[in-house]
């Protein structure tokens, strides 16, 4: 039976002012049993205070044989990270 | 038993009116335990175990100011059970299992609702909390209720035979004896009569939506509040209480 529901992403955002987190996923028959199975399968342990559930198939992906061209062009670039400036010590949370 | 001092509920009207209630959690709870690893699909599984879960810790509360909740658990026979007929009737499928726990949750829900103006104060606390467990197993019960109803050919009469077993058990959640009475004339039970008419559209509305027929009224079935069990709750005890009662000195 579950074979033939869709599967569902599920997202916790587990306090407020935070992002919503991939978690994992369920099967279920539709939007509201999706978010029902989402609750009763990720948030059993106070884990959030908001839940979205997304169809798999609506995620778009990019293609693993294409990691080379999109990822690897990065890799020789250090100087984007900002790491080459000296930082105050009284900058705090950087 | 301060609080009971504190409204002048007698304890033995106290102490009934908690067994009533911790009972209809502990068998429901127990019932719905039996499927944890038979679940229809995983997620449902999950679903029916929180739901127990839930119920049993309802339970442990509501016995726990009752007397001893293992003890009220594991070592009570099935005569000295005070629970509702419907909470101890069998899984069956998935649908009958889904009608049951509609058909009671709405009721519960209801009674909790009210039961937060008890004036009993441990009555009136427990009830603030359980009220919004409750609200979730009715609104999950109502949404699979829908879809079984509105669905396959082979669901919907899964559904309506689930509805049929369980609707005799109605009558049993608004009967008022004695003992309910004296709990009500000192206002830490509601009157169930009171919500009776707003239950049954509650129900109607569901199966309206879930394209379900009503089943024509059927004879009630009472007696479970005085003891008087179908032969299910044996049967349940037997598995339940099986270890405490084999092992007494057993611990974790």
């Amino acid at each position: 039976m579950s074979s033939d529901w869709p599967l569902w992403e599920v997202f916790v955002r587990s306090k407020g002012g935070l992002a919503h987190r991939h978690v994992g996923s369920v099967h279920a028959p539709d939007a509201e049993l999706a978010l029902a199975h989402a609750r009763d399968t990720y948030t059993r342990r106070m884990e959030g205070v908001s839940l979205w559930v997304v169809p798999s198939a609506e995620i778009v992906a990019s293609d693993p044989d294409q990691a080379g061209e999109l990822f690897e062009p990065a890799e020789s670039k250090i100087y984007r990270h900002p790491t080459f400036y000296d930082i105050p010590d009284e900058v705090k949370h950087i | 038993m301060a609080s009971a001092a504190q409204v002048g509920a007698p304890d033995s009207v106290r102490a009934e009116y908690l067994l009533r209630l911790g009972d209809d959690a502990l068998v429901l709870g127990q019932r719905l335990g039996e499927w944890c690893g038979h679940g229809p699909v995983l997620e449902v599984d999950i679903s029916l175990a929180n739901l127990a879960l839930d119920l049993i810790g309802q339970s442990t509360l509501l016995l726990g100011e009752a007397g001893d909740a293992d003890k009220l658990a594991f070592h009570r026979d099935v005569l000295d059970f005070r629970n509702c007929l419907l909470v101890e009737q069998p899984n069956g499928d998935f649908a009958q299992t889904i009608a049951r726990h509609l058909l009671y949750t709405t009721w519960h829900h209801m009674l909790l609702q009210l039961l937060t103006q008890s004036s009993d104060r441990f009555l009136g606390e427990f009830a603030h909390k359980a009220v919004k467990e409750v609200a979730y197993h009715r609104d999950l019960a109502s949404e699979w209720t829908i879809r079984l109803g509105d669905g396959t050919e082979e669901s919907r009469r899964r559904m309506a035979d689930g509805v049929d077993w369980c609707w005799r058990f109605i009558p049993e959640l608004f009967e008022v004896d004695k003992a309910l009475q004296a709990a009500i004339d000192c206002g830490i039970a509601p009157d169930p009569r009171d919500f009776e008419a707003g239950y049954r559209s509650a129900i109607a509305r569901v199966f309206s939506e879930a394209h379900l027929e009503q089943p024509a009224e059927q004879r009630p079935i009472l007696g479970g509040r005085s003891g008087h069990h179908s032969e299910h709750l044996g049967h349940l005890l037997a598995v339940m209480q099986f270890l405490p009662r084999t092992y007494p000195d057993a611990t974790w």
